[in-house]
């Protein structure tokens, strides 16, 4: 049975976290991620959970003890944002090529400067080469059901790899919005106990984690390590499909909503996906073919597949929640865009930075993109060199 | 009752704004509404502007935009009055529901010539008679109940007597003088 509720997004994690029940948090608090730990603290304060809480004295520590309690063979999470991930950056990498499963709650929030404390992706995008696993969610929900069923992915033998579950700060972190939760018994059984295979404490079995490799196997592991990732895509659609036997909810690499017949498409990340869902569903009762393709799975980068659900449409709209400062524009756009040329789609593609430190973006801001793309398929670019959505003129 | 009621609140930081627009998110939760109860940030801190909202609908709530043509604005601190435009793309079939002891034509010079309802409480006047101390987010969550009319009186009540026994379970006395502060509320609506 369903339980509904209503709660913010970090609540929402939070509770997810408790079901699941982790060995070890070490953590150090930034906003807007610091209620995540500051939940957990309190479960463990109260006896809700057995996890070991490790209040650390900087993101660089919490990684590395992360690093550490992984590597001994427990179930571990972190949680930060912006800076605090910037913080991690070096042994972001020590994690994922020592291949530890290890669960980290990214609330999404604008790099320094000017200094800002609202949504942007500019986080998680700049970590997106570190070999971490990376998933973004819509809404309190799908951050709740993206946690439930983030260790499945990540522990899977054919994996073993970190893993992000994102979503972004204040829009969703802050908002308290229905949701429906699952029992803790199904979850139990759905997350399951951790058994690693090698790990520190393993007393039959002496090993070494992170140690020095010459050049002559230094690219071998390289490509191992980038076979968990590849490997990653089948475990994702496995796990999403047990999970939709407990909850009901379908997901997969990306979301297609009145994609089908679409002949102009946006292609966007997060919270904003809501507002184009709203914007679409205007336009669609006017008689415009307008269609959503919502990336939930960055890491692996499902190109093909998207590129393959594109493919009809005439103009398409690629939203980056992140400038590149390449003066190409931003990640997904790059990255979707050489999808689509490998893929031979024909259809018009501009890319278009959004939602910069916070700043919102109105379902008349959506509609707007959805009127220059029609624009765009008669070969009428209107919107620009460098296109940025509502941005105030200079 | 609207299909979808948008609430924008103004207040200032430290004042409760942002805790009763959540609070009504609650209530209007628990009588089997979608509802969507958030912040908008600034830089935080004791005193300064802040804005919250509240969306509550009848069917899930996908936008997650901030609320730009709200049906009803609170402004929990009439000195905002002189400093920010509270009657921004407020819809005139709605209402606006101030905190203050100035009487309507006092207030009207302020509200950039906004032609719907105006209601007034002085939640001072309630909080220090039923609790003693200056919260006037517990009476202006009721009135807020009041003027949008997204729940019966009673209803409301009951589900906030549960709520605050909650809250407060480890500190029962308190409840009475909130109770006593939002039933208060309702009748000193003007």
């Amino acid at each position: 049975m369903a339980i509904k509720e209503r709660m913010s997004g970090n609540e929402a994690v939070a509770r997810a976290i408790k079901q699941i029940n982790p060995d070890v948090m070490p953590a150090f608090p930034i906003t807007p991620s610091t209620e995540i730990p500051q939940f957990v603290s309190n479960m463990v304060a109260n006896g809700e959970v057995d996890t070991e809480f490790i209040p650390v004295e900087s993101e660089h520590s919490s990684m590395s003890a992360a690093i550490g309690a992984s590597a001994a063979g427990a179930r571990t999470l972190t949680a930060t944002s912006s800076c605090g991930l910037a913080l991690m950056w070096e042994v972001l990498y020590v994690a994922a090529s020592n291949r530890l499963p290890i669960m980290m709650e990214v609330v999404n929030r604008a790099l320094s400067g000017p200094i800002n404390i609202n949504a942007e992706h500019s986080d998680s995008m700049g970590a997106r080469d570190s070999g971490w696993i990376q998933i973004y969610a819509e809404n309190n929900q799908e951050a709740y059901d993206n946690t439930l069923q983030a260790y499945r992915i990540a522990e899977h033998k054919d994996v073993k790899l970190p893993i992000m579950i994102c979503q972004d700060g204040f829009i969703t972190s802050h908002a308290v919005e229905n949701i429906e939760l699952i029992e803790d018994e199904p979850v139990k059984k759905f997350v399951g106990e951790y058994e690693p295979e090698h790990y520190l404490l393993r007393e039959d079995e002496k090993m070494s984690v992170g140690p020095y490799a010459i050049s002559n196997y230094c690219m071998e592991a390289k490509r191992a390590q980038a076979q968990g990732m590849i490997n990653a895509k089948q475990v994702i659609l496995d796990v999403a499909k047990e999970f939709e036997a407990i909850s009901g909810r379908k997901y997969g690499f990306f979301e297609e909503y009145m994609l089908e017949d679409a002949e102009f498409a946006v292609v966007a990340i997060g919270s904003v996906c809501g507002t184009i869902k709203d914007a679409i569903d205007e336009l669609r009762s006017q008689g415009v073919k307008a269609g959503l393709l919502k990336v939930r799975v960055f890491r692996p980068f499902p190109g093909e597949e998207m590129a393959k659900a594109l493919k009809r449409c005439k103009a398409v709209a690629i939203m980056d929640r992140a400038e590149g400062y390449n003066a190409n524009g931003g990640p997904l756009g790059a990255e979707l865009t050489a999808a689509m040329y490998k893929a031979k789609v024909s259809a018009e593609v501009v890319n278009i930075i959004y939602g910069l430190s916070g700043r919102d973006v109105r379902v008349n801001d959506v509609k707007d993109v959805f009127n220059k793309l029609q624009a765009l398929a008669e070969g009428d670019n209107q919107f620009g060199e460098y296109p940025y959505l509502g941005l105030r003129s200079l | 009752m609207r299909a979808l009621t948008e609430i924008r609140w103004h207040g200032r930081g430290g004042q409760g704004a942002k805790t009763a627009a959540l609070l009504l998110a609650d209530v209007a939760f628990n009588t089997g509404k979608h509802v969507q109860g958030f912040p908008e940030y600034g830089p935080e801190r004791m005193g300064a502007p802040i804005t919250a909202y509240d969306r509550i609908s009848d069917k899930p709530i996908r936008v997650h935009s901030n609320i730009y043509e709200p049906d009803f604005v609170v402004v929990v601190d009439d000195t905002l009055l002189h400093s920010v435009d509270v009657t921004q793309g407020l819809k005139e079939d709605g209402a606006i529901l101030i905190n203050t002891v100035m009487e309507l034509e006092e207030v009207r010079p302020y509200l950039n010539g906004y032609k719907g309802k105006v209601f007034l409480i002085d939640a001072r006047k309630v909080c220090m008679a039923t609790l003693g101390k200056y919260f006037p987010n517990t009476p202006m969550l009721a009135a807020i109940v009041k003027v949008s009319e997204i729940m019966e009186e009673e209803v409301f009540m009951k589900e906030m007597e549960e709520s605050l026994k909650h809250k407060f379970a480890k500190k029962p006395e308190v409840l009475e003088g909130n109770m006593n502060a939002l039933r208060m509320a309702f009748k000193e609506v003007r």
